[in-house]
């Protein structure tokens, strides 16, 4: 099954684990994750690692999760601006649905995401979590 | 454009235990072969919609199914764009007649996903959205669309009586379709009483797992012509893309392919959102019903809510939507669903939609949307 395949999750440490991202060289756009062209028509880019600071735009609580995801259940996943600009997919940890409103104030945090049972690799990312 | 279908063929949409994938696909396409009155000879092309047969049962190659199905041996392939694949499979037959490839051909959708577990499916359904951006993070589709119902809820206040309208009125129309997979009218009191799945969508906010296929049979202008003098014709299809993540868009609260493809496709057509007698549109869940409404310009950004609490959008009503039920009460069988809309607004321009006949109808539309919205095609029919 390709969600147990640590290489694939390996190349996307840096992106992962670092929130790095790439800015334009021409118009100075930032980009997370990284992307091939920007919408300048450039493609040259440096990376760029973001501060992982954010404001929740949206939110929600799942209760049935995909497979890797099922024992966790149930979990608060939302949609956060970057200070920077760009908008992240994102679990938010350590808090509950009631805890959560649009235009709180978040932070990134390092989490373990799944593991691939007994044999397999733990996966981890980033999570944020509410500032209080 | 003006592309006739001169025949439909639907199975019952539901959780068939004794149907396999290849029963539902050649039940459908002899079906609409039947209605057309042509022979499986006669077809020159097949292309099949398909999203999820390789990782619900094991099968890829549906294009070459489809042809051994009808024991013939023409070019036949299946198309995949998510939720979307059905719209995108009848729009490659309309092309292929334009381009004069060919004058009749099928188009099929079929999705077979009663055979595995809701979480396999879940898994699988994901592979419409962005796998690195949001599968990783344990997003679902319900997750997604409560993404956007919230955000929506936020900007234009819609409330929860409003978004339960949405389904209320697709179960009512689906009491009156004998192919619906529910058949049973319900309460406000029970979408927002019903289990919650992703906060704030509940169960009956949700399109279910379906097993179903849906078959049409496309011809060019002056063959349809020939061979019924009911066709109804396709004379607007279009197509429009936007990111596969919809953390990546400017808007949580739109579905800007829809705008796209709904502007290019009423123009291609000569119509305008208030020439539309009734429309076909992807309410995978219910907030998606209100984006697609807005999206086709047939009610302002921010009002949809309003719209369907006050029921403009029952087959009686101002603007007929989803009068077979919608994927919400019809069922959502993915790679059908686009095929399914044509058939519906198909018989409703031909005044054979039974309890559910809208009076005046025209002028029909469709709208299916992959993903989030990241493929949308519109289609417009005119008797």
């Amino acid at each position: 099954m390709f969600r147990t395949s640590p290489i694939l999750r390996w190349r996307k440490y840096d992106e992962r684990y670092n929130l790095v991202g790439v800015k334009c060289e021409k118009c100075g756009k930032l980009y997370y994750p990284k992307v091939a062209l920007c919408s300048c028509g450039s493609s040259k880019f440096t990376n760029h690692k973001f501060k992982g600071e954010g404001t929740l735009l949206s939110f929600t609580e799942v209760s049935s999760g995909p497979e890797a995801f099922a024992e966790h259940s149930p979990y608060c996943l939302g949609i956060v601006q970057l200070d920077e600009g760009p908008k992240i997919t994102a679990q938010l940890a350590d808090c509950k649905i009631e805890d959560l409103k649009i235009g709180l104030k978040v932070q990134a945090s390092f989490r373990k995401f799944y593991d691939s049972g007994e044999k397999g690799s733990i996966h981890y990312g980033t999570k944020f979590t509410p500032k209080y | 454009m003006k592309i006739g279908v001169i025949g439909t063929g639907i199975t019952k949409f539901g959780e068939l235990w004794d149907k396999s994938l290849r029963d539902l696909l050649a039940e459908a396409q002899l079906k609409s072969i039947e209605d057309s009155k042509i022979s499986p000879k006669d077809i020159e092309m097949i292309f099949t919609g398909n999203m999820c047969a390789d990782a619900l049962s094991g099968q890829l190659h549906i294009g070459a199914m489809a042809s051994e199905n009808l024991r013939i041996n023409v070019p036949s392939t299946r198309i995949e764009s998510a939720c979307a694949s059905g719209a995108v499979a009848l729009r490659q037959g309309l092309q292929a007649i334009e381009s004069g490839a060919a004058k009749i051909v099928q188009v099929n959708g079929v999705e077979k996903m009663t055979d595995v577990s809701t979480e396999q499916v879940t898994t699988a359904l994901m592979g419409a959205g962005d796998e690195e951006v949001e599968g990783f993070q344990g997003a679902t589709f319900p997750a997604l669309y409560a993404l956007m119902a919230r955000a929506y809820m936020h900007e234009f206040g819609l409330t929860r009586e409003q978004l339960s309208a949405v389904s209320v009125k697709s179960h009512k129309h689906g009491s009156m379709n004998p192919i619906a997979q529910f058949q049973k009218e319900i309460t406000v009191d029970d979408v927002a009483n019903s289990a919650m799945v992703s906060d704030p969508l509940t169960l009956l906010d949700c399109s279910p797992i379906t097993d179903g296929a849906a078959s049409i049979i496309l011809a060019s202008e002056s063959v349809a012509k020939k061979l019924n003098p009911e066709a109804v014709w396709i004379a607007g299809s279009q197509q429009a893309t936007d990111t596969l993540a919809l953390s990546a868009r400017d808007s949580l609260t739109e579905i800007k392919a829809t705008r796209i493809a709904a502007d290019s496709a009423f123009k291609q057509a000569g119509i305008s959102a208030k020439d539309v007698h009734l429309a076909e549109v992807h309410d995978c869940f219910s907030i998606a019903e209100l984006l697609a409404i807005e999206g086709l310009g047939l009610a302002k950004k921010g009002e949809a809510g309003k719209h369907a609490a006050a029921g403009y959008h029952y087959f009686d009503s101002k603007i007929p939507i989803n009068t077979c039920g919608g994927l919400k009460s019809c069922g959502h069988p993915i790679g059908a669903t686009g095929v399914k809309q044509a058939v519906e607004v198909v018989h409703q321009l031909q005044q054979k939609a039974g309890k559910r006949q809208v009076k005046k109808a025209e002028v029909g539309v469709t709208q299916n949307v992959g993903g989030t919205g990241a493929t949308v095609v519109v289609n417009v029919f005119k008797r």
